[in-house]
C-alpha cells in the first residue's frame, strides 16, 4: 500500500491532492495507493478575496467553503492538528494521538500572522490577513473622516507582496470618491530601498504613487508601534504620525515544521527550487554547493510554506502543485516524472489592482522578471473574474 | 578598502544565497538582537546589498565599517551605534 498524506488544505494542498489522486486513479481503484489531506479546520478560505472585503466590495461568507467539498472523491480527508512530522520513521502524528504513515508526504502547511511578534500590533494597526481583520478595517475606513492614513509592513516575507501597495492605492481611490482626499495624507511605508521586491514591477508602482499623491518611503520597515503617541518608528528610528494605521503583520511558517526539525525558526521549508523536495539542512555547509545538500526523496513542499524567493501567493501553490503531483505519482508508480511538470520553473502569475477600476498582470518565472502591461480596465475586470470563478476551477485543477 | 582597523566583528550573519532584500533584512533582525557597540558582519552574494545596506545604515545612523570584496561574496561590516 502506497500512502500519499498531504498536509494542509490551501490551495497548494487540495490542488496537489486533487491532481495526485487523478494521476493515482487505478492504484487508489486497486486499493493499492490512498491520498489523505490532514487539516486543521476542515475548512478552505479563498484568502486573496481578504482585501476586497476591506474595500467593500466581498463578504466573508463568500471566502469559505468545506475543504471535503472540494476534493476529489478518491482523497480522504481527515481534520486534525498535525503536532509532528517523523521523517525517520515516515510518519505524522497528531494532536489527538492519531498517526499517520506515509510513503510520499507533501507538507503545504502555509504561513501564518503572528501579530503578537510586534508590542501594541493588535490594538493599534488594522489590517486585512483574515476575514474578521479585514472587516474591521472595513469599519474604521467608513469611520475615517480625514487625517494622516500610514500603510506600513512589519516583515518580509508576507502573504501577497502586492497587497499592501493595492490597498494603499485602493484607499486612494476610495477617499477621493467620498471626498476626503484633500483632508487625507496618504504615506506608504517601504521596508526596502524601491517600492517592490521585484525591479520591474517598483519601475511600474513608482510613477502611480507620485500621481496619487501618495507618499512614498524607502527602507522604512515598521519597527515599533508608539500606542501613546500614535506613531510608527520604522526599522532606521524614523517617526511617522498616523490618525489610521494599516499594516501587514510579521509571517512566519507553521510551527510543526520547525518543532519537527526540518525548518529553521522562521518556519520556511527548505525546498529545491525545481523538484520542490524539502532539503535536509537550511543552509549548505562551508564549501558545500546547495546542489550537494541532500533532499528528502519522498518529501515535498509548495505554496507559502517553502523558502523559494517566490511570492508567498495561492498563484505560486497553483503552478507548483502540478510538478509535485506528477512527482508524487511518478514515485508512486515506479517510474521517473515527466513532461512538462517534471521541473518547477517558478512561474507565478497574479493580477495587480491599482485603483480606479484599473489593474495589471505580473508572469514571471525564475528566469524571466515581470513586464507588468500599463495598468487598464481589462486586468481589473480580469481579476474580478477570477476571484468569482475560483471555486469551480483552481482547487480542482480544472484551469 | 584596507582592513587594517577593522574593530572585532561580535556577530557574523551569513545570508549567502539569500536574494534582494533577505541579506537586509536579516541584518536589521540581527541589530534589533545586538547591544550599542557591537559590530556586525553581513556575508551576501546578492549584489544589491553593496548598495541597499549601506543605504539603510546611514539612515538608521549606524556606522559603516566597510564593504569588503570577498571570494564570491562581499562582506559589509556594520557598528550598531543606537
Amino acid at each position: 500500500m502506497q500512502r500519499v498524506v498531504v498536509l494542509g488544505g490551501g490551495v497548494g494542498g487540495t490542488l496537489a491532492a486533487n491532481l495526485i489522486a487523478r494521476k493515482l486513479k487505478k492504484p487508489i481503484a486497486a486499493g493499492d495507493a490512498s491520498v489523505t489531506v490532514v487539516d486543521v479546520t476542515g475548512s478552505h478560505a479563498y484568502q486573496p478575496g481578504y482585501m476586497y472585503i476591506a474595500m467593500g466590495q466581498e463578504r466573508a461568507e463568500n471566502l469559505v467553503r468545506p475543504e471535503g467539498s472540494l476534493l476529489d472523491h478518491n482523497v480522504n480527508l481527515v481534520v486534525g492538528d498535525v503536532t509532528r512530522i517523523d521523517t525517520a520513521a515516515q510518519a505524522v502524528e497528531l494532536a489527538s494521538g492519531e498517526r499517520l504513515p506515509y510513503q510520499q508526504l507533501v507538507i503545504a502547511t502555509g504561513s501564518r500572522i503572528v501579530p503578537e511578534e510586534l508590542a501594541n500590533f493588535d490594538q493599534e494597526a488594522q489590517h486585512f490577513y483574515s476575514a474578521e481583520a479585514a472587516m474591521k478595517l472595513r469599519k474604521a475606513l467608513d469611520a475615517f473622516t480625514g487625517g494622516k492614513i500610514v500603510i506600513g509592513i512589519a516583515g518580509i516575507p508576507y502573504k501577497c507582496p502586492p497587497a499592501p501597495l493595492e490597498v494603499a492605492f485602493l484607499v486612494e481611490a476610495e477617499l477621493r470618491q467620498r471626498g476626503l482626499r484633500d483632508k487625507t495624507e496618504i504615506t506608504f511605508l517601504s521596508p526596502i530601498n524601491r517600492a517592490f521586491t521585484i525591479e520591474s514591477v517598483s519601475e511600474m508602482a513608482t510613477p502611480i504613487f507620485e500621481e496619487k499623491g501618495i507618499r512614498l518611503e524607502l527602507l522604512a520597515g515598521v519597527g515599533e508601534i508608539d500606542a501613546e503617541r500614535k506613531v510608527v518608528i520604522t526599522d532606521a528610528f524614523e517617526e511617522h504620525p498616523y490618525d489610521l494605521l494599516i499594516c501587514v503583520p510579521p509571517h512566519r511558517g507553521a510551527q510543526v515544521v520547525v518543532d519537527s526539525g526540518l525548518a529553521p525558526k522562521s518556519g520556511w521549508l527548505p525546498t529545491d527550487r525545481h523538484t520542490l523536495q524539502v532539503k535536509t539542512v537550511a543552509k549548505p555547509a562551508p564549501g558545500q554547493a546547495d546542489a550537494d545538500v541532500p533532499r528528502y526523496a519522498n518529501v515535498y513542499a509548495l505554496g507559502d510554506t517553502t523558502d523559494l524567493p517566490l511570492s508567498k501567493a495561492g498563484s505560486t501553490a497553483h503552478f507548483e502543485a502540478p510538478i509535485v503531483a506528477e512527482r508524487v505519482a511518478a514515485a508512486v508508480l515506479g517510474r521517473e516524472p515527466e513532461g512538462k511538470d517534471a521541473s518547477y520553473t517558478g512561474r507565478v502569475m497574479c493580477f495587480f489592482e491599482v485603483g480606479d477600476g484599473k489593474g495589471t498582470l505580473l508572469k514571471f518565472d525564475y528566469d524571466h522578471p515581470p513586464k507588468p502591461p500599463k495598468p487598464n480596465q481589462l486586468w481589473h475586470l480580469g481579476k474580478i473574474v477570477f476571484n468569482k470563478t475560483y471555486w469551480p476551477t483552481v482547487p480542482k485543477g480544472r484551469v | 578598502m584596507t582592513e587594517t582597523t577593522t574593530p572585532q566583528v561580535s556577530r557574523t550573519i551569513d545570508a549567502r544565497g539569500s536574494f534582494c532584500p533577505g541579506p537586509l533584512m536579516e541584518l536589521i533582525r540581527g541589530m534589533k538582537e545586538s547591544e550599542v557597540g557591537e559590530v556586525i558582519a553581513v556575508l551576501s552574494t546578492d549584489k544589491g546589498s553593496k548598495t541597499d545596506i549601506p543605504k539603510w545604515v546611514g539612515k538608521a545612523g549606524h556606522n559603516l565599517i566597510g564593504v569588503f570584496v570577498r571570494d564570491g561574496y562581499d562582506e559589509i561590516i556594520v557598528e550598531k551605534v543606537r
